[in-house]
């Protein structure tokens, strides 16, 4: 074999591209995360006060004109008049879930108690999906920060899917010509003063909207509330002069989403663990930042391929000559 | 050996009948998708958003028709000229294989009406690495097909034409040598955005460079496997000198490959985690059990020198890094609770049925078009 390895190995390790990537640990390629607006809005989900009702599901059907899904079958269902989605899907943008441990007695408890959480789009700071979309068909409103769709652009190659840690967005399986569904805060109803409408229909103020960091202050202030005191909860928006004195649950010491994955505008609190009720436990570096510092890293700015492309054609020609 | 000569005789073969009926097969699960959504013919859902027609049509497919870069890049790129009698098949293969890759994900995709939106500037994502896979692959098809031309051209006798073309195919080579490069290991970055759902044994962000050197591995494995093959099944000599030193090239390959598979599994703690008896670990053992095998049987020169071992070592590679792929795309990958995902019946026909389609279209091009090298003459 008179191929030189050495040279052969070289090559292919280097062909201009990969080298970098190698040998750096993986926040020194990352991109520097993103940062969120200045005028970000955003919602808060406090799972201590939520009651279950679910009108913020039906809410949020109605406002974006979503049709009801029959996931329990049976003569019990009265033939599927109730809307009752298992799950966020292409037709449920929106999800109030129930934890129950044990008996189920106490609201707020881990053991032999029970307590909600609402599931959609978190909104993030940097979002994964935003950084994987190949057409520009999920965007981040560089003044609001909702992450937004647009059916014109998506060619449905579900690459937000793999991308989203929160499993957010949804195809419409069923359909010829299906689209990707995810909450977008309502932001059709910002024009005419309008805000999202889960918050909006939320009677207990566990939902609310606002300024991304008007909430986050909020959160701050609640997770330090003595336990059985009482507090005047904001009901549907942050600045609402509507509230209704409650009493204080032990939270938990963590905003979920202050952190997660770089920040999201969507912040919760519970009562709970976050994991019992179904959210990931996550890093606080966006995925994103890594992917596109790994792409940047090797193709900068396409002057090494083509640096690598014009080697590639001496030789070649080179090669070619020889034959002749 | 001589100047590559259709081989000629009957088309339609028994093997040729088969294969053609399980494409049609295909066929018509295609044409139900179209009508039902994807939801009626696979078992695709939110958490498993990807299935066997990226996972193996698009990745594993592509990598195995990565015989016609390997080849481009030894001869072309390392003038090799000793190994040109091999560079045709490959080719062919490759623009099948690849050709495929780009009608599954054609089909694959939601909103299939809407694909060319990838090539709209203002549409354009430049940081998506499905942006670069997509573009790069497209473009790749058109070069394999013009780098194959001259088989047409020769056969149409169109003498001035192929000769423009020759003059300028060093370009062509370039570019199909380069967009591989970028693509194959892309396809791997691929799955360094889905974060914490990949397993960390496979979760690294050197993922782009294992799947490059392994898709090269695979392209040497791949014109090895077809030579055999197509010696056998037409009844032609193997080409035991040729494919002996060609095969000389994969252990340094797979060496290079097992030598940063593991020094990064190290260096972040994961090896650990391989040996947890779980489906995650026992597959990963499995994936780089097969990577040992070629890499024994083709560290020997006597080994080396017999199709019978260099066949197993083929297809012992091809395994290995298909395994790597299928781990990489699905087992590895775990959303969270309560998701699942195994390929449906009609998934898994539209699958074969693709590969069929090659397979004909490979027996079909072999006979009519000068492809294979002449036989030798005594």
């Amino acid at each position: 074999m008179d191929i030189k390895r050495r040279d052969f190995l070289k090559v292919v390790a280097g062909s201009g591209l990969l080298l970098a990537a190698g040998e750096s640990p993986a926040h020194a390629i990352a991109r520097p995360p993103k940062t969120m607006p200045p005028e970000a809005v955003g919602l808060m989900y406090d799972s201590t006060i939520c009651i279950g009702c679910k009108v913020c599901q039906k809410a949020c059907k109605v406002s974006n004109d979503m049709p009801p899904e029959h996931t329990l079958r049976g003569p019990e269902m009265l033939d599927n008049v109730w809307d009752n989605p298992a799950d966020l899907s292409g037709y449920t943008l929106n999800i109030v879930k129930a934890y129950k441990n044990g008996s189920g007695e106490v609201k707020n408890r881990e053991d032999n108690g029970f307590a909600f959480i609402q599931r959609h789009c978190m909104h993030c700071v940097d979002p994964a999906c935003v950084s994987a979309c190949p057409v520009s068909a999920l965007q981040k409103n560089p003044k609001t920060g909702v992450v937004t769709y647009n059916k014109k652009a998506c060619i449905g190659c579900r690459y937000c899917q793999m991308a989203c840690p929160f499993l957010i967005p949804k195809t419409e399986w069923d359909s010829p010509f299906p689209q990707i569904r995810k909450c977008q805060f309502c932001d059709h109803k910002f024009a005419e003063g309008g805000y999202s409408a889960c918050a909006e229909s939320c009677p207990t103020g566990a939902t609310i909207f606002g300024p991304a960091k008007d909430l986050l202050q909020e959160a701050k202030r609640r997770v330090t509330l003595k336990p059985d005191s009482y507090y005047d909860y904001p009901v549907q928006r942050i600045d609402s002069r509507h509230r209704l004195k409650q009493k204080v649950a032990p939270y938990m010491n963590q905003i979920y989403g202050e952190k997660e994955v770089g920040g999201t505008q969507f912040i919760m609190l519970a009562a709970l663990p976050f994991d019992k009720l179904g959210l990931p436990e996550l890093g606080d570096r966006p995925d994103a930042a890594l992917s596109e510092g790994i792409q940047h890293t090797l193709y900068k700015g396409m002057i090494a391929p083509a640096v690598v492309l014009a080697g590639l054609m001496f030789a070649a020609y080179r090669s070619t000559k020889n034959d002749k | 050996m001589s100047e590559p000569k259709p081989l000629g005789g009957k088309i339609i073969t028994a093997p040729f009948l088969f294969f053609s009926a399980l494409a049609v097969l295909a066929v018509i699960l295609i044409i139900k998708r179209f009508f039902l959504g994807l939801g009626a013919v696979t078992n695709l859902n939110d958490g498993y958003p990807w299935g066997i027609w990226i996972a193996y049509d698009v990745v594993v497919g592509t990598a195995i028709a990565c015989g016609g870069y390997a080849m481009a890049l030894l001869v072309y790129i390392f003038n090799k000229g000793e190994f040109h009698p091999l560079v045709r098949p490959a080719l062919l293969a490759s623009a099948f294989g690849y050709t495929l890759a780009g009608v599954s994900i054609f089909f694959d995709v939601g909103r299939y009406w809407q694909a060319y939106n990838l090539f709209l500037p203002w549409y354009s994502q430049l940081n998506s690495v499905m942006f670069e896979v997509a573009f790069c692959i497209t473009m790749y098809i058109f070069v394999l097909w013009i780098e194959f031309s001259p088989s047409f051209m020769e056969w149409l006798k169109a003498k001035g034409l192929k000769k423009t073309v020759d003059r300028l195919m060093f370009v062509f080579i370039a570019i199909g040598v380069l967009l591989p490069t970028m693509h194959q290991s892309s396809l791997g970055t691929l799955m360094v955005i889905t974060g914490k759902k990949l397993s960390p044994l496979w979760q690294t962000p050197l993922i782009p460079l294992l799947a490059l050197i392994s898709a090269i591995t695979m392209g040497y494995a791949i014109v090895i496997f077809e030579a055999i093959i197509s010696a056998v099944s037409f009844k032609r000599d193997i080409e035991t000198p040729i494919l002996s030193k060609l095969s000389a090239l994969i252990p340094p390959l797979i060496g290079a490959y097992l030598v940063v598979r593991f020094g990064d599994l190290i260096w972040r703690g994961a090896l650990g985690m391989a040996f947890s008896g779980g489906l995650k670990g026992n597959m990963f053992i499995i994936e780089n059990l097969l990577f040992l095998v070629p890499l024994a049987i083709l560290a020997s020169k006597s080994n080396r020198k017999n199709p019978q071992k260099l066949f197993i070592a083929a297809v012992s590679m091809l395994l290995a890094g298909a395994l790597f792929r299928f781990d990489l795309f699905l087992i590895g990958f775990n959303p969270g609770e309560g998701w699942h995902y195994f390929p449906s019946f009609s998934e898994t026909i539209i699958t074969i049925g693709l590969v069929s389609l090659e397979i004909a279209g490979y027996i079909f091009f072999v006979k009519k078009f000068p492809v294979l090298p002449g036989a030798e003459h005594a």
